[in-house]
């Protein structure tokens, strides 16, 4: 006689779903388990390891990117959630091998140390100058309080983005 | 940590969400700006078999202003709350309390709806909620109902909103003329859960009499409290240092806190809790009369 599994034993939704989303301009698709992160497609998937994971528990922003135009903590969100909408992350901001004035900014005002929270600072502070593109140093800071970092202090990091905001309102 | 597996759905409607819930009810839960479902599955403090997307659902995120309402849809962003012309003209404290919630980028998946429904004792709209005196509309799949907010903050991490039902829409009293508000948080660095929350929001007669007091606090009890003992010693009587001092220590007595290693004793959590009502009283008063 057949044996029946204990209902503690049933097999959880196992399914792979697919993802088609438009990731820094091209059409990128996959089949993912519910449970992928945002950032693991991002990452492991498609191989864009410029977006980071510094924290785990959502606090860091060093997984910040932009989905459709909003930034976001891609490590809070699922693979799945992103199907049928535009992804950017880092990787996507430079045209055609010429730095964003944000990128340039930064490496112009040394608005890194080790680099780890920069794409998401970058991602994050680019999407702040679309919401105010003349900041105050006060409006920059609130604008990055999402974004963590262990070694510059901030003072560079707001330098960085000032600058960036004048470039960019010539 | 990876979350446990789970089955996603992402229903195009209420309808199809209500069903959803309806079949697989408490092993489900909804998914709405997920920044509390989400980090909570990643530590496995939760684990639903069942996730319900509902950010593809049109029509749930709107402000919608009535003769003496605002009426916000559950699935409206923190970040539209904070900026909305609207909500800074006509309800100004809401705007203040968003600006507190995470950080901007919480606040740009973060929901007004999800929040109340996740009634974290530490959420910062319940406090305001609480204070304005809102209600809330749930759909289930039989029948809708109005809750107003006294009665929907049930216990910690419980609204009364049942496991077959959809948070779809918020109503806040718009405040009466001569009236103030204010939110505010202690928080031991940016982006913090609050030690101490406070949201004021008053209203003064002609004669500068307070004629509506709302005081609502956040993460000094099991749910989001309203200080109704400052609110009493604030109504019938023009607002002076005095009234507000005596209001200010009725909330510390109000609130009900935990002692805990990361923000504090219960003797220092009252303490600021009547620090912070006095503030915020202050500015609501000022605001109240114009002149702030």
């Amino acid at each position: 006689m057949a044996k029946r599994a204990p209902k503690s034993s049933k097999k959880r939704g196992k399914k792979a779903r697919h993802v088609k989303v438009s990731l820094n301009g091209s059409i990128f698709e996959a089949d993912v388990e519910p449970r992928l992160l945002l950032v693991d497609l991002i990452r492991d998937v498609a191989g864009l390891t410029g977006t980071h994971v510094g924290c785990d528990t959502s606090n860091c922003g060093a997984c910040t990117v932009l989905v459709d135009g909003q930034s976001v903590k891609s490590c809070s969100m699922f693979a799945v959630q992103v199907n049928g909408s535009k992804v950017q992350t880092i990787e996507g901001l430079a045209e055609d091998g010429d730095l964003h004035p944000m990128q340039s900014a930064f490496w112009e005002n040394h608005g890194l140390q080790c680099g780890f929270c920069t794409p998401g600072m970058i991602i994050q502070a680019s999407w702040l100058l679309k919401q105010n593109p003349n900041p105050t140093d006060d409006q920059i800071r609130a604008g990055i309080s999402g974004n963590l970092c262990r070694c510059t202090g901030y003072v560079n990091i707001v330098k960085s983005i000032k600058a960036a905001a004048k470039e960019m309102r010539r | 940590m990876t979350c446990r597996e789970f089955e996603y759905f992402a229903p195009a409607s209420v309808g199809q969400c209500t069903a959803l819930l309806k079949t697989y009810g408490s092993r489900a839960k909804i998914l709405a700006g997920g920044m509390s479902l989400i980090p909570v599955m990643k530590l496995r403090l939760g684990a639903p078999a069942y996730l319900i997307d509902i950010n593809g659902i049109s029509g749930l995120d709107y402000i919608r202003e009535t003769r003496d309402s605002l009426r916000i849809g559950a699935l409206t962003r923190h970040h539209a709350l904070e900026t909305s012309s609207l909500v800074r003209r006509k309800e100004p404290l809401l705007a203040e309390t968003a600006a507190w919630i995470g950080d901007p980028q919480v606040r740009n998946r973060g929901t007004i709806g999800g929040a109340l429904v996740h009634a974290d004792p530490s959420g910062d709209w319940g406090a305001t909620i609480l204070a304005m005196r809102g209600e809330m509309k749930l759909r289930g799949p039989a029948r809708e109902r109005v809750i107003a907010a006294d009665n929907f903050f049930v216990d910690t991490f419980t609204s009364a909103a049942k496991g077959n039902e959809l948070l779809v829409e918020v109503r806040i009293p718009v405040p009466r003329r001569r009236s103030g508000g204010s939110y505010m948080k202690l928080e031991r660095k940016s982006g913090d859960f609050a030690t101490v929350g406070v949201a004021t929001q008053i209203s003064l007669d002609e004669e500068g009499v307070c004629d509506y007091a709302g005081i609502g606090l956040t993460a000094v009890g099991m749910t989001n409290i309203r200080a109704k003992g400052a609110e009493a010693a604030l109504l019938g009587k023009v607002p002076t240092d005095s009234t507000i001092e005596d209001a200010a220590e009725a909330a510390s007595e109000d609130a009900s806190p935990m002692s805990d290693p990361l923000r504090g004793s219960v003797e220092y959590k009252k303490a600021m809790t009547k620090v912070f009502t006095r503030r915020g009283l202050q500015l609501a008063v000022k605001r109240a009369k114009g002149v702030a």
